[in-house]
């Protein structure tokens, strides 16, 4: 392209990135909308009705998979945030702070699949928990009658949820805290008196909250909707509502579509229910904390609290690294009974006999990450250079654009973008799919990409700029090299987001593209531990290689330079 | 046809506030100093002659350089070198990758790039750098090479926005008999905006507050 088209098709980008997130959610919910209501040419349906929505009242476990949906993502929401409030009030400017940063990265970079898989393995009564303590303390000699995974009130699949949104949730609350003085807020209300703790969710945390309820709203969106999470820990009879509009899908009887597009709209009014929920609790919350804020309390039981919330980011950041150490484990394991805490033996059959497949699904899974990163990359980096070079800035309420894909349920819209992928004929391609995946990694790679892209120091570009430099040479002479880690910060987390997709790459892909992630879901409901393991490790060394790269690349390339190097 | 950098009736204001407005004409050779105590706005007047978008500010005014008439043209072709009071050298780069950046495309070759290169870090007393880290460069060194980053861009002008307030009291001495003397012997037109009447001192041209009004500096 010649430096002319390019200029003049720059001050596009944005309308265009906009249009590649709302529209396939548009286009996904018309093509669910309609086939709720009976519309649905290719099955016959040709007439307006509410037939689909009394054969869904009609399903006995209704009441009992909206309740599970409801439930969980309001529990798992609502542990999450907690957790990582009482985490940054007690621990913040800590040497144990500073250890539980330096954990989130690893901890994001393992997808939803691999975590709960780990934990799962964690806390069955086959599981590591059970085999530590047995025989000795309990007397098991074969794992006991319980139902741990997939209990009824859906526990395990709340505790597998929470422990995978607290990182993400510290990430977000650490950034947000970066634009706040915390030190001198905090200090200031402790020399009147205040405990630290308390210090903080009085000053700092009404501050942060307003920075990170997109977010919250994403997590709360998320975990009503959830489904590879679901499918591993989650209840089965009923499962969550979303894990059943999937079955429906599924099913062979394709008269179940129009059920299952009418229980895809009701899982989107399920979540708009929670966010409702979430946002009068967002008011009383309000209203209690300033009553408490006027009350003058230092705060009591601090020491308390300081346990607490530091025992509850052990376990959690434990359970899913020790989880996935038990799954590496048995990936490798030859003869392993019950109760042994280790296997008698290890072994590379697993490996030898299943590495063709395995190579072969992390070839597609890293090539589907690799394309739907590189769109995304260069949309965003077009968006954030229009904006210098067109002053087309985004408003706060753009913000909220980028979220729509994030929280309009996946298992509302991309249940009606399968069923416009089918009429088109363009469902089962690797295009389609890396395009959905697109949809879910360019809000994650604008929101890593954007503050460090605006923050970089405009000097520089005019200095580069009175040397002679036009606009092109200025961004790929001396912005992007400079904000080089940035990048690929930014590439990692999008390859992390499309490796972790489960229901895009399933449904879009027609059951035709098999990813590491489609596979080690399909493989939890069956018994090989030793192949879930693999799958599982395999799922996560992706992303962690991703990361990996992204501060090894720069250090590399910038070893002679000093000023380029990592802070800290 | 007129020589030297010359701004006619250049106004510059905030939300209805006058903050700068400057009529002068800075013959080849001279430095023309605006004072004003900091946060006054004297800065936005480099910008605006520079070029650079000032998309807050309502600002006018006709910037001519040899007698051309600049307005319209953006800072990459207005052959106007700019100094800051931080170096803002780029720290991916080599010293000598620095240099270069400035250095035109029409010198040609690697082997006249290089000593080109070489040549500018000598005038600067630091030949042999070019492979050095900025990041390793003393603060004095450091504006040197900022220094002559601008000169090899072979700008027509040069405008210098506090450019010693960051160095400490010795080094600043040297620094800026440097600069003054480096802009003097090329002969180039130069505008320095300062708060520091020692500055305004050595730079021994016309001293004028941001309304253009004569100053003494004292």
């Amino acid at each position: 392209m010649s430096g002319r088209a390019r200029a003049r098709l720059l001050p596009w980008a944005p309308a265009l990135t906009i249009a590649c997130l709302l529209g396939p959610v548009v286009a996904g919910l018309a093509g669910v909308v309609a086939p709720a209501f009976g519309w649905y040419p290719a099955l016959g349906g040709t007439e307006w009705s509410l037939a689909p929505w009394a054969a869904l009242a009609d399903w006995p476990g209704l009441r009992t998979a909206m309740r599970l949906s409801v439930v969980t993502a309001l529990a798992a929401t609502a542990i999450s945030f907690g957790a990582t409030v009482l985490i940054c009030a007690a621990w913040h400017g800590t040497r144990t702070f500073r250890a539980i940063e330096r954990l989130l990265s690893p901890l994001l970079s393992v997808p939803h699949a691999a975590a709960a898989l780990g934990l799962a393995f964690l806390i069955a009564p086959s599981g590591w928990v059970a085999r530590a303590v047995s025989p000795w303390a309990t007397g098991w000699e074969r794992p006991p009658d319980v139902l741990i995974l997939g209990d009824p009130w859906g526990l395990s699949l709340i505790a597998g949820l929470v422990a995978k949104e607290v990182p993400f949730l510290l990430l977000m609350t650490l950034a947000a805290m970066g634009q706040i003085p915390v030190r001198r807020s905090v200090l200031t209300a402790e020399t009147q008196g205040y405990g630290r703790a308390t210090a903080w969710i009085k000053t700092v945390l009404p501050r942060v909250y307003p920075q990170i309820r997109l977010p919250v709203f994403a997590v709360l969106a998320f975990s009503a909707s959830v489904v590879d999470v679901a499918l591993i820990l989650g209840p089965t009879t009923p499962a969550p509502l979303a894990v059943q509009v999937l079955d429906w899908l599924g099913d062979p009887d394709l008269s179940l579509r129009f059920r299952a597009a009418a229980g895809a709209v009701l899982q989107l009014a399920l979540v708009l229910a929670c966010l409702g929920a979430w946002w009068a609790g967002e008011r009383i919350a309000a209203r209690v904390g300033r009553a408490w804020i006027w009350s003058g309390g230092r705060g009591r039981g601090e020491p308390v609290l300081k346990v607490l919330s530091g025992a509850a980011a052990a376990l959690s950041a434990s359970a899913v690294l020790v989880g996935l150490a038990g799954l590496a484990l048995w990936s490798f394991a030859g003869f392993w009974a019950f109760p042994d805490a280790l296997p008698e033996t290890l072994s590379l059959r697993t490996w030898e006999r299943q590495g063709g497949g395995l190579l072969e699904r992390a070839g597609v899974t890293a090539g589907i990450a690799i394309a739907a990163t590189a769109i995304s990359l260069l949309l965003v980096l077009a968006c954030l250079e229009a904006e210098e070079r067109h002053g087309i800035r985004p408003g706060t309420r753009a913000l909220w654009l980028l979220y729509v894909p994030l929280i309009v349920p996946q298992a509302t819209f991309v249940t009606g973008l399968q069923t416009l992928a089918v009429a088109t004929g363009t469902g089962g391609t690797l295009a389609a799919v890396v395009a959905a995946h697109a949809v879910f990694v360019l809000p994650y790679v604008f929101l890593s990409l954007a503050d460090p892209f605006r923050a970089w120091d405009g000097r520089m570009g005019l200095v580069a700029a009175s040397l002679g430099a036009g606009p092109d040479r200025i961004l790929w002479r001396v912005r992007l090299p400079m904000l080089l880690r940035p990048v690929l910060t930014a590439a990692a987390v999008g390859i992390a987001v499309s490796v972790g997709q489960y229901l895009p790459t399933l449904l879009i892909g027609l059951g035709r593209v098999s990813t590491l992630t489609t596979e080690a879901v399909a493989l939890s409901s069956g018994g090989d531990r030793r192949l879930i393991g693999l799958y599982a490790l395999a799922q996560t060394a992706l992303p962690f290689a991703g990361f990996a790269l992204a501060i090894a690349v720069p250090n590399a390339v910038f070893r002679n330079r000093r000023a380029m190097q990592e802070a800290g | 046809m007129k020589s030297g950098l010359e701004m006619e009736g250049v106004t510059i204001a905030l939300e209805g506030t006058a903050l700068i407005s400057v009529t002068a004409r800075v013959p080849p050779g001279e430095i023309l100093t605006v004072m004003g105590p900091s946060g006054s706005g004297k800065s936005t007047l480099l910008s605006y002659v520079v070029g650079a978008p000032l998309p807050a500010f309502d600002a006018r005014g006709a910037v001519r350089l040899g007698g051309r008439d600049l307005s319209g043209l953006g800072p990459c072709a207005r052959g106007i070198g700019l100094i800051f009071q931080d170096d803002l050298l780029f720290p991916h780069m080599s010293v000598g990758a620095n240099l270069a950046f400035g250095l035109p495309p029409t010198i040609r070759g690697r082997g006249r790039r290089r000593e080109a290169v070489a040549a500018a870090l000598e005038d600067a007393s630091l030949a042999g750098y070019a492979r050095r880290d900025p990041a390793t460069l003393s603060g004095g060194q450091r504006a040197r090479v900022a220094l002559m980053r601008t000169l090899l861009s072979a700008p027509a002008a040069l405008l210098l926005d506090e450019p010693f307030s960051r160095l400490d009291a010795a080094l600043r001495e040297t620094v800026r008999r440097f600069t003054f003397d480096t802009i003097r012997d090329r002969g180039l037109p130069a505008v320095l905006v300062t708060h520091d009447a020692e500055d305004a001192r050595a730079a021994g041209g016309p001293v004028i507050d941001p309304f253009g009004q004569p100053m003494d500096p004292g």
